[in-house]
């Protein structure tokens, strides 16, 4: 129990710095890196919990894709530092003001007798073979599928609006598009010429 | 000995640490995007902390917490690849991130 304790305050420890980082470093590119370090410690911390399968999701998903994506995007972008710089420090005190009176507010609420571990049981241990994994598959294959499958229409969503969003067509490249043909009518295509007959080809005269 | 309380303070100082975030940055759209997903951690360690200490209570499922977090995850991801792509498309027009030149649509 006490090297958990130890691990929890080391972990907290960590992950306040990173985020304290994320907010202050000069460079876009160093508060994507200290972002990263934030989610893998909260991974640590989840993995504390108790929450294998998340803490795992949140490594290869938020991690790996997500962070990935804002590098790529931070590294692509030619941003002027210096302009964005202006004026940084002179919103510290209106900021840090609102956010010591949030974290005042909700410490009063969380710090108190309600949530301490004498009101709450310490949570039961967990039977040697129980799969964190299994158990939420089992929920949410059941209880939550519906949710389930909307999250991959959201899914869904998303890529097609991020393609939509960024694509660039080449303009000389050639290609079908179907709505146009099937707009087409026939007027467009065929026109009926009126013209005088020719004459048969047996009353032609061949040279006798 | 961790309690509950541990991780809720933890997760309301990551909130804070990302509302003032949003203070300070507030010229700098990649950052305000960094914010608005440190915030999102904060409330996914909250349903987490929840869902570890609440399997003793009667009446509760106990993985409801990280079944919320899957979908938070999930729908955080969707939103990030969106709001960077609005951002790309947003540079390559203004050649800025700065918000304020957000303005075109001002009467």
């Amino acid at each position: 129990m006490a090297f958990q304790t130890f691990l929890f305050y080391q972990l907290a420890t960590i992950l306040l710095f990173a985020a304290l980082r994320v907010i202050t470093a000069r460079n876009p590119v160093h508060s994507a890196l200290f972002l990263v370090l934030a989610f893998v410690t909260s991974a640590g911390l989840w993995l504390l919990l108790e929450a294998e399968f998340l803490a795992i999701t949140l490594v290869l998903v938020y991690v790996g894709a997500v962070m990935v994506l804002f590098l790529f995007v931070v590294m692509m972008l030619d941003i002027n530092l210096a302009r964005l710089r202006e004026r940084f420090w002179s919103y510290l005190p209106l900021g840090a003001g609102v956010g010591l009176i949030m974290v005042a507010e909700m410490a009063l609420v969380l710090w108190g007798r309600y949530f301490q571990l004498g009101e709450m049981p310490r949570p039961l241990p967990l039977p040697a073979d129980y799969s964190n994994t299994k158990e939420l598959g089992r929920v949410l294959y059941t209880d939550y599928v519906y949710p389930f499958e909307l999250a991959a229409v959201i899914l869904l969503v998303a890529i097609v609006a991020a393609i939509a969003l960024t694509l660039r067509r080449r303009k000389a490249s050639k290609y079908q598009d179907p709505s146009q043909q099937i707009r087409v009518r026939r007027e467009d295509r065929i026109r009926v010429v009126a013209m005088k007959a020719e004459a048969r080809a047996d009353e032609m005269t061949t040279d006798k | 000995m961790i309690s509950l309380s541990h991780y809720l303070v933890l997760g309301a100082l990551l909130f804070a640490i990302s509302v003032i975030g949003i203070f300070l940055n507030r010229k700098n759209v990649i950052i305000l995007l960094m914010a608005i997903e440190l915030m999102l951690l904060a409330v996914n360690t909250n349903f987490i902390a929840f869902s570890h200490y609440l399997d003793t209570i009667p009446g509760y499922d106990p993985l409801a917490g990280q079944v919320f977090v899957f979908f938070i995850l999930t729908v955080a991801a969707a939103e990030s690849a969106i709001g960077l792509a609005i951002l790309v498309v947003l540079f390559r027009n203004l050649h800025t991130v700065d918000v304020e030149e957000l303005d075109h649509l001002k009467g």
